[in-house]
């Protein structure tokens, strides 16, 4: 199956990318996987790791159950989708250790715990069983991207804040006290909670 | 995929179907997870050797080519047989000269948060723990983790006495002491602010050298033949 370019689509089909990045935004709007969102954001790159890799469980999963749609029985779907799920899981893992053993070291289990990340779950049962291939994809894209979008967001956030760096590299002068609650679980709320508050004001401020 | 045959949502599918669906996605998956498995082993193989490498260069600074050893049951040296993982592996590191720098020690034990999992130097010529690091661990960033990045800490693994007595055992057990109170060279500074982690470090380099360096101490005695073979 060949990929359709959004600008080809009819306008509803571009929705469908559209609606993940902001709208229907997965973390900022959906509040859906949490988990890897508040336990890896620690850093921009851990959470430009973690958005990706989840963009790319969601996009092959969502590829192929909308592929197998047909073929799967209604019984055995859920059972169907997480084998789907995982196994992409499971390349996305080996892969992820090929880049860089480091980066797999400091996403620790929370690789494999994208099998279980409701989002792509949720896609695969409410999008991607219902829908054809093309716009499945558009809709996997849009989702896995804004979640990464998300990620980044708080990982950025966090490492400035917590670490006094930015991808590694340091953004105040030497005496920097670094706000070291950031980076810990409790830092990963205290920044989703302001996000979470900084979009519904504008989108409150858009309603009006 | 072209499946032709529409499911009534109402009738329910036959059993035959079903399995038919898991099984075939179950070998698909499995046809997957093989390929990706192997065509990425060997890169994720090399990654952690390097890795390994690099952290060796760092605990025996000079070292320029290294060698994995195999601590016998008989407490002797000898090259490790392949694929043998029950073994303890210890890493020679040989300078430009091919002279022994010393012996790089992988060790392991409880810190605050989870298993800590560190390397570090030896050099049976001075007797000393010549380097330090951690490979792995996960202590409290900011706190424990300083550990790993408070260099008045790690200068405490630069010279750290290790000796043996007469009987060929260590006649100081390395111990972490609260910090600015290191007045021994077997001890260890610790760090306030990180005592538990400093401790468990203290410790766990305490628990290994009394095991591994007399061993490594006799090997070197009896004059390490270096072997060509790369493991």
């Amino acid at each position: 199956m060949t990929k359709n370019p959004p600008k080809t689509e009819t306008p509803k089909s571009t929705d469908e990318f559209i609606k993940g990045l902001w709208r229907d935004n997965p973390v900022f709007v959906q509040v859906l996987g949490m988990c890897p969102v508040l336990a890896v954001s620690n850093t921009a790159v851990n959470a430009l790791a973690m958005g990706l890799a989840t963009a790319f469980v969601l996009l092959m999963s969502n590829i192929l159950v909308s592929m197998l749609r047909k073929f799967i029985p209604k019984q055995v779907r859920i059972a169907s989708y997480i084998l789907i799920i995982a196994t992409f899981v499971t390349l996305t893992d080996y892969a992820i250790q090929a880049i860089s053993v480091e980066l797999h070291k400091s996403l620790g289990a929370f690789i494999s715990l994208i099998v279980v990340n409701c989002l792509i779950l949720s896609r695969a049962e409410a999008f991607a069983s219902k829908n054809t291939i093309g716009r499945s994809m558009l809709d996997a894209l849009g989702m896995g991207l804004g979640f990464t979008f998300a990620l980044f967001c708080l990982g950025a956030v966090r490492e400035v804040l917590g670490n006094g760096s930015i991808f590694g590299a340091m953004l105040f002068p030497e005496g920097f006290q670094s706000w070291i609650v950031m980076i810990l679980p409790a830092g990963g709320f205290f920044t989703l909670a302001l996000w979470l508050l900084v979009i519904n004001a504008l989108q409150t401020k858009k309603a009006n | 995929m072209s499946e032709t045959t529409t499911i009534k949502t109402q009738k329910p599918a036959s059993s035959n179907k079903m399995l038919f669906a898991m099984g075939g996605i179950g070998i698909i998956s499995a046809l997957l997870i093989v390929m990706t498995f192997e065509l990425t082993k060997p890169r994720i193989e090399q990654l952690k050797a390097e890795a390994l490498e690099k952290a060796i260069f760092e605990v025996l600074p000079g070292t320029v080519r290294t060698q994995a050893m195999a601590i016998t049951p008989e407490q002797t040296l000898a090259a490790p047989k392949a694929g043998d993982a029950s073994e303890t592996l210890v890493y020679a590191g040989f300078d430009a000269n091919e002279a022994l720098v010393g012996y790089a020690v992988e060790a392991a034990g409880q810190g605050y948060a989870d298993i800590i999992r560190i390397l570090y130097g030896y050099d049976p010529a001075s007797e000393t723990i010549i380097g330090f690091r951690v490979l792995e661990s996960k202590e409290t960033p900011g706190l424990g983790d300083k550990i790993e990045k408070e260099q008045r800490f790690l200068d405490n693994f630069k010279a750290l006495d290790v000796s043996l007595d007469e009987q060929g055992a260590i006649r100081n057990t390395v111990i972490t002491v609260k910090q600015g109170e290191k007045v021994n060279a077997w001890e260890v500074d610790g760090i306030s602010g990180a005592t538990i982690s400093s401790r468990a470090i203290g410790d766990i380099i305490g628990r290994s050298s009394k095991e591994i360096v007399p061993v490594l101490h006799g090997a070197n005695e009896q004059e390490v033949t270096s072997q060509d073979d790369k493991q």
